[in-house]
């Protein structure tokens, strides 16, 4: 076809303009849906408890992912500043994914278990009290607002429907079992959600508070947690390699 | 709107679009240059090269992986023994790669095992190491201390112990570092603010203050000693009997001009100074002083670095 018949031909242009273009989304996009070898198998990694959920929730509502990214690459610089790159099986049951390559501040996605309870309190109310040069906003709100948890079994059940294995049935809870034992089954049961959610608040204290619940104590739960579902001194380095 | 026109260009010039606005103003039709034209079929070229050599295009549920190869020294886990592998091109492979083989990762690698090799006295006394010491540890304290104990490691009263000032809570020992950063520690000290009334916070509070050559020592004192040095207090049974402190304890030395918790320096009259001792006194210290524990974070041979640069930092000296 002589490319004037295209040029003059605004329909056509339209036509193949859109054909083209979509290679690339059926290319890159699509295969993702079913190519399933680049999870890696490894063990460790479970949905996030009712009260990680909301801190989540409360993660992306107050933007940190503008700041900060959540996917450690596989580059010697970032290997030897945050340790392990991230997996794929990893992030398989955050939706939406907070990957990210926004980096104002640092990657995220080993902080679990790096600072204590307190310092994250400490440091969400006022950053620069702890790091002088920082340059992150305060949150004090978040020690001031009661958590609001009444939802939770609804949250979770949206994003059951996106394939993370809450469970519901009686069947679906002994597969849970199974899978993560009874601690962590008990916690990923929607019926008993805000139960399991009070549960953890109270035994772990995220806030320094005991009495009261706020949405600081969600946000530090799932801080913590971040990075730390898998152990890496159980696998060798080249299993990774593997995957890709 | 434009006319067609038939108006042929003379042989040899360049063509024109064949239609004409106002009448002669006309469009030509240049072809692509033949540079512009051949860099394109090179990138063409490039492309399917490419394809060859580096995973690219999904096939079924899976994907062509491409012919290129990445040659890597992993660590096998179970045997602790080093391996030589090749494997398809991918960055996690070559991270691997780079990992092992980069120069200046050769000459790091060697030096890590010599300072993981040496004891502390050999470290110190040799300058070649103790230089390669202070490099990497400012690099590891910068990523994974400095959030609490500050740049420098100067701390914040109160919250975060200085680590560069000749007061230590659970010993100045790189050994004692070394098992601070392994385990953690968590600073505890009991609330007395319901166990002893005011007046006998006072009271011993202006014992502690004589301890350090704040106060003169004082009927009050003298009653606030009997509280630390009896069972009404028993202050003594954690911070000892000559109030120097118990390492094993983390019980801070308060004979010492020396602050980690109570701001004491900063306060001007007797009276303030009493009054930051005494609220601290009365609220003790319980999960808010925690030092996470390192050993599943870091590398034996980082905490070992980490615990003589701290050690070099100056207080420990
Ligand atoms: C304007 C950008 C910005 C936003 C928004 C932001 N941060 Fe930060 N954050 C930073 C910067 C810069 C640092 C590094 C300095 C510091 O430690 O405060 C940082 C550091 C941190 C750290 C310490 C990381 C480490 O490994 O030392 C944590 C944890 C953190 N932020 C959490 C959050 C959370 C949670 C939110 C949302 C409530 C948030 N940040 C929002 C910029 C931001
Ligand atoms: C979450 C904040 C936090 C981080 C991060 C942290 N520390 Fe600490 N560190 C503390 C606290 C709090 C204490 C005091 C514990 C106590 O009160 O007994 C402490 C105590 C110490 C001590 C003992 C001080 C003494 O007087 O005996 C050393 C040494 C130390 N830290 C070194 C480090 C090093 C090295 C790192 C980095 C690998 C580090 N810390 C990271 C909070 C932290
Ligand atoms: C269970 C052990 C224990 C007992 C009992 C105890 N302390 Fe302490 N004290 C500590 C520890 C541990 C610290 C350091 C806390 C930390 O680093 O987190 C400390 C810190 C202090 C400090 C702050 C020192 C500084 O450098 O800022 C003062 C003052 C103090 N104690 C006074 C007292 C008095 C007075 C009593 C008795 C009424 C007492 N303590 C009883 C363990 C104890």
């Amino acid at each position: 076809m002589r490319h004037e018949q295209i040029e003059t031909n605004s329909a056509l242009m339209l036509v193949l303009i859109l054909l083209v273009i979509s290679v690339g989304g059926l290319v890159e996009i699509v295969p993702l849906f079913y190519i399933n070898e680049t999870i890696e198998k490894v063990d460790g990694v479970r949905p996030y408890t009712p009260l990680e959920i909301r801190g989540r929730d409360i993660y992306v509502r107050e933007g940190c992912y503008l700041c900060h990214s959540q996917q450690i690459r596989p580059f010697r610089d970032e290997w030897l500043r945050y340790g392990h790159y991230s997996l794929a099986a990893e992030s398989q049951y955050d939706h939406p994914f907070q990957w990210g390559s926004k980096r104002t501040g640092p990657d995220l996605a080993r902080l679990g278990g790096k600072y204590s309870n307190h310092w994250h309190v400490q440091h969400l109310v006022a950053p620069r009290s702890v790091v002088p040069q920082s340059i992150m906003p305060n949150y004090p709100w978040l020690l001031d607002n009661d958590l609001d948890y009444t939802d939770v079994d609804g949250r979770m059940r949206a994003l059951r429907v996106t394939g993370v294995p809450y469970s519901v049935t009686q069947a679906e809870y002994d597969a849970n079992v199974q899978k993560y034992g009874q601690a962590i089954a008990d916690q990923l049961d929607i019926t008993k959600a805000q139960d399991s959610l009070l549960k953890q608040a109270r035994e772990k204290d995220f806030d320094g508070f005991p009495g009261r619940i706020t949405e600081m104590e969600a946000l530090v739960a799932y801080l913590q947690v971040l990075g730390t579902m898998v152990d890496f001194t159980q696998y060798n380095e080249g299993y990774f390699v593997e995957f890709r | 709107m434009s006319d067609n026109t038939n108006t042929p260009q003379p042989s040899g010039a360049v063509q024109t679009t064949g239609h004409a606005w106002d009448s002669d103003l006309q469009e030509y039709n240049n072809p692509l240059p033949r540079w512009w034209l051949w860099c394109f079929y090179g990138t063409v070229v490039f492309s399917i090269l490419y394809w060859f050599i580096y995973p690219s295009w999904p096939v079924g549920n899976t994907w062509i992986k491409g012919f290129g190869t990445v040659e890597y020294t992993a660590v096998d886990k179970a045997t602790g023994q080093e391996q030589g592998k090749e494997f398809r091109w991918n960055t996690r492979a070559l991270l691997l790669e780079e990992l092992g083989n980069a120069a200046n990762d050769q000459q790091r690698k060697a030096m890590l095992a010599k300072v993981q090799a040496a004891d502390y006295e050999q470290i110190a006394k040799d300058p070649k190491m103790m230089e390669f010491v202070r490099s990497v540890g400012k690099g590891l304290f910068g990523d994974n201390c400095a959030a609490c104990h500050g740049r420098g490691g100067q701390g914040v009263v109160g919250m975060y112990p200085n680590l560069t000032d000749d007061d230590w809570l659970w010993g100045s020992s790189s050994d004692k570092i070394h098992e601070t950063l392994v385990q953690g520690r968590k600073g505890f000290m009991p609330a007395f603010g319901q166990v002893l009334k005011p007046e006998q916070l006072d009271d011993v509070a202006e014992y502690v203050l004589t301890l350090s050559d704040e106060a003169p020592s004082s009927e009050d004192s003298e009653r606030g000693k009997a509280i630390f040095q009896g069972q009404v207090g028993g202050c003594y049974y954690c911070h000892g009997a000559d109030a120097k402190g118990i390492p094993s304890q983390g019980a801070a030395n308060l004979t010492d001009k020396i602050w980690a918790i109570a701001n004491v320096p900063a306060q001007k009259t007797l009276q303030d100074k009493k009054a930051v001792i005494k609220e601290f006194v009365a609220k003790g210290v319980n999960n808010t002083r925690v030092m996470p524990a390192w050993k599943d974070r870091l590398s034996p041979t980082d905490i070992k670095l980490l615990a003589v640069y701290v050690h070099q930092l100056g207080g420990a000296q």
